[in-house]
């Protein structure tokens, strides 16, 4: 389940009230942990990037990580002008591929309408903090090649490609 | 993936050009800084200015000064103003399974270099030369 989940598509759907315009006047952004009330939200930007619903799936993602009773799983959104604009999602993985224990970043999505407002910065800055408490120095995501919207976000906060290659195979029938 | 020279330069051009976007530099300047022919240089400068990265000044204290959008270029629009990405090898088809072969992993190489030149901006790339200058010995 680790990856990026954000496409460069168009938006597919609108929400009645419009978030005002990112780039023309700035609105306060404050990130915090999942609420259930939030779920709809993600659900439907999630649906707005990626062109696909997927509610049983946020379901489970929200009841294995919207609890906040683990600090090595964080499931937090991005409030802009008081709406879910954003969310991101990691957890802290021990020893696994070799690796001494680290965060990986497996979903980050922000409503194309406030994008460049900072609200992705911000989002991997909160969950980035929140592993750095509980010892935890150094961040890993997995994006497809082709995304290049995404990876060029983690570009521009400072990641480069780790030690790890992905690999895949074909099983046939 | 090996770079032609003139995609070097240009590389390196435009993100001199870009570190200091107000300053007019002068092609002599780069030339002498990268240790390369000033005529070499001057060809793939005109050919920055002619895409509108660069603008040329004329008169004493010319040469060029940067224009583009530093958030928005990325490395392979630099890379392929002087690479031929067009057709790749989609005309010549391997004569021999090795090459077959060989050709599949070179491609992976190619693609993951290819994603890399799309995803890093130049204002990306120009915080990345901080940092390293940041962390070099004495810098």
């Amino acid at each position: 389940m680790k990856r990026a989940a954000v496409s460069p598509n168009p938006p597919r759907k609108r929400s009645a009230r419009a978030p005002r315009d990112a780039r023309s006047a700035a609105a306060p952004i404050e990130v915090r942990a999942v609420r259930r009330g939030d779920l709809d939200s993600v659900i439907d930007l999630d649906a707005t990037v990626t062109g696909l619903e997927k509610r049983k799936y946020w379901l489970s993602v929200y009841r294995r990580y919207g609890s906040a009773a683990n600090d090595g799983q964080q499931f937090l959104v991005a409030l802009y002008d008081g709406r879910v604009a954003g969310f991101i999602i990691g957890e802290v993985r021990d020893w696994e591929f070799g690796s001494a224990p680290c965060g990986w970043v497996f979903a980050i999505d922000v409503d194309p309408r406030v994008r460049e407002a900072g609200v992705g910065t911000l989002l991997l800055a909160a969950i980035a903090e929140r592993f750095k408490r509980i010892g935890v120095r150094k961040l890993r995501t997995i994006v497809a090649r082709e995304n290049t919207l995404i990876l060029s976000f983690f570009r521009s906060q400072g990641m480069m490609a780790g030690p790890l290659v992905a690999l895949e195979t074909d099983l046939e029938p | 993936m090996k770079l032609q020279k003139n995609t070097s330069l240009a590389l390196y051009s435009v993100l001199e050009f870009a570190r200091e976007p107000e300053r007019h530099i002068a092609a002599a300047e780069i030339a002498d800084k990268y240790d390369i022919s000033a005529h070499h240089l001057a060809k793939v400068l005109a050919e920055l200015a002619r895409s509108g990265i660069l603008a040329s000044v004329r008169g004493a204290g010319g040469g060029y000064r940067f224009i583009g959008n530093a958030k928005r270029l990325t490395l392979m629009d630099i890379v392929q103003m002087f690479e031929d990405y067009g057709n790749g090898d989609a005309g010549t088809p391997p004569a021999t399974p090795v090459q077959a072969g060989l050709g599949l992993v070179l491609s992976e190489i190619d693609e993951n270099a290819k994603a890399t030149f799309r995803s890093i901006t130049l204002a990306t790339m120009l915080r990345l030369i901080e940092r390293q200058q940041g962390t070099a010995p004495g810098g």
